[in-house]
């Protein structure tokens, strides 16, 4: 895993924006951006060259899962790993979100620990392909 | 009174002139003054069934009101309730992780500061040659020490500001509550604005605004108690079990 990949870091919530921000520095991670919500991540998104996406799902504006729906829609950026780390946590709405292409899925509140796996997860599964 | 007193002259008039038209035998002028009286009698009918409907549509009206705070009283009043007693519980739960770690870093802050004295004082004594050799030999064994314990003990500050880190999750998850509860407040709002313009005036029914929330689909953190939540997942777990079970 590279630790000088891109990351941006999508919540409505300055405070939970700073948490993850400061986990993944943590975790090794220096290269964080943030956006408030779907609508302004989009263009961020499109705009810069992101390796990574951890994203929230109930934020004004554009929610998180129709921010995963714009990215795997759009060619340039479909690609592109997204975890959910959310509070929503209905059987249908983690179903929904997996249609929808995410890469892993965190229930609010976890753990340092529970981040860090999740993370581990997803990139092991890329580099295996 | 006056109406009355007229409407009886009117009627008396009548029947008078209709009387007479039957003792002159003048039966077209009976037919017509016998439907006038009638159509008079009708209109009377027509106005009380009016008045009759005009009740039972402000009854039905009310029902509407009664079931909808039927379900404010029985569903979402005791699920805000169990909103806010999380808020409470999660800011506690924070404050007290918070607390908790600063109660464990503060001391070994402060013992680290004491240590570094006592062993910068020692360290300058030798630089400045002061230092005979048998103390010499003590001090570096406290260094030792000193190094062996600080590197244990700021492993333990960086855990503890690790949790007060976490800890500050409550902000975002009360902050998707209260939300929550404020929609809920502002409905009910506008269901006893509705109750009161339906009990006085009646007026013209102002569609209520649904969906006031960033996301009608989303419904915020599991709170435990909370009737709406029964579907929920309950842990990480449960998240890990069911992606899996989706080939993740």
């Amino acid at each position: 895993m590279n630790k000088d990949m891109n990351i941006l870091i999508v919540d409505d919530f300055s405070t939970m924006r700073r948490i993850i921000k400061n986990l993944m520095r943590d975790l090794g991670f220096n290269n964080t951006s943030e956006a408030d919500d779907g609508k302004t991540a989009l263009p961020i998104l499109q705009a810069g060259n992101f390796d990574f996406l951890i994203t929230d799902w109930n934020m004004p504006g554009m929610t998180g899962l129709d921010l995963i729906k714009a990215v795997r829609a759009d060619p340039k950026l479909a690609k592109i790993p997204i975890l959910m780390v959310t509070a929503e946590a209905k059987r249908e709405q983690i179903v929904e979100a997996a249609q929808a292409g995410v890469n892993g899925y965190v229930v609010k509140p976890f753990t340092a620990a529970t981040l860090k796996e999740k993370i581990d997860k997803i990139f092991e599964r890329l580099e295996a392909k | 009174m006056s109406e009355m007193r007229e409407d009886n002259n009117y009627r008396l008039t009548q029947a008078r002139a209709l009387v007479r038209n039957i003792e002159q035998g003048n039966d077209s002028e009976v037919n017509s003054l016998m439907e006038s009286i009638s159509a008079l009698h009708e209109s009377t009918l027509f106005h009380e069934l009016g008045k009759l409907t005009r009740q039972l549509h402000e009854t039905l009206n009310n029902f509407n009101v009664d079931s909808l705070v039927e379900n404010l009283t029985k569903n979402e009043i005791p699920d805000a309730k169990e909103r806010l007693n999380y808020v409470i519980k999660m800011t506690e739960d924070s404050a007290n992780k918070t607390l908790g770690a600063v109660e464990i870093g503060l001391p070994i802050a402060e013992e680290l500061k004491n240590k570094s004295t006592v062993l910068n004082k020692k360290w300058q004594r030798f630089r400045q040659r002061k230092m005979p050799i048998e103390e010499f030999r003590e001090l570096s064994d406290e260094i030792d020490d000193y190094l062996d314990w600080s590197v244990i003990q700021s492993e333990k500050v960086r855990e503890n500001f690790s949790h007060i880190l976490m800890a500050q999750d409550f902000q975002d998850l009360t902050g998707q509550v209260i939300r929550r509860v404020i929609n809920l407040v502002q409905e009910m709002e506008g269901n006893l604005i509705d109750l009161v313009r339906i009990s006085g005036q009646r007026m013209k029914k102002e569609p209520l605004e649904e969906n006031v929330g960033p996301d009608s689909k989303a419904d915020g953190p599991r709170i435990p108690g909370c009737d709406s939540h029964k579907d929920r997942i309950s842990s990480q777990d449960d998240v890990d079990e069911l992606l899996s079970s989706l080939g993740f």
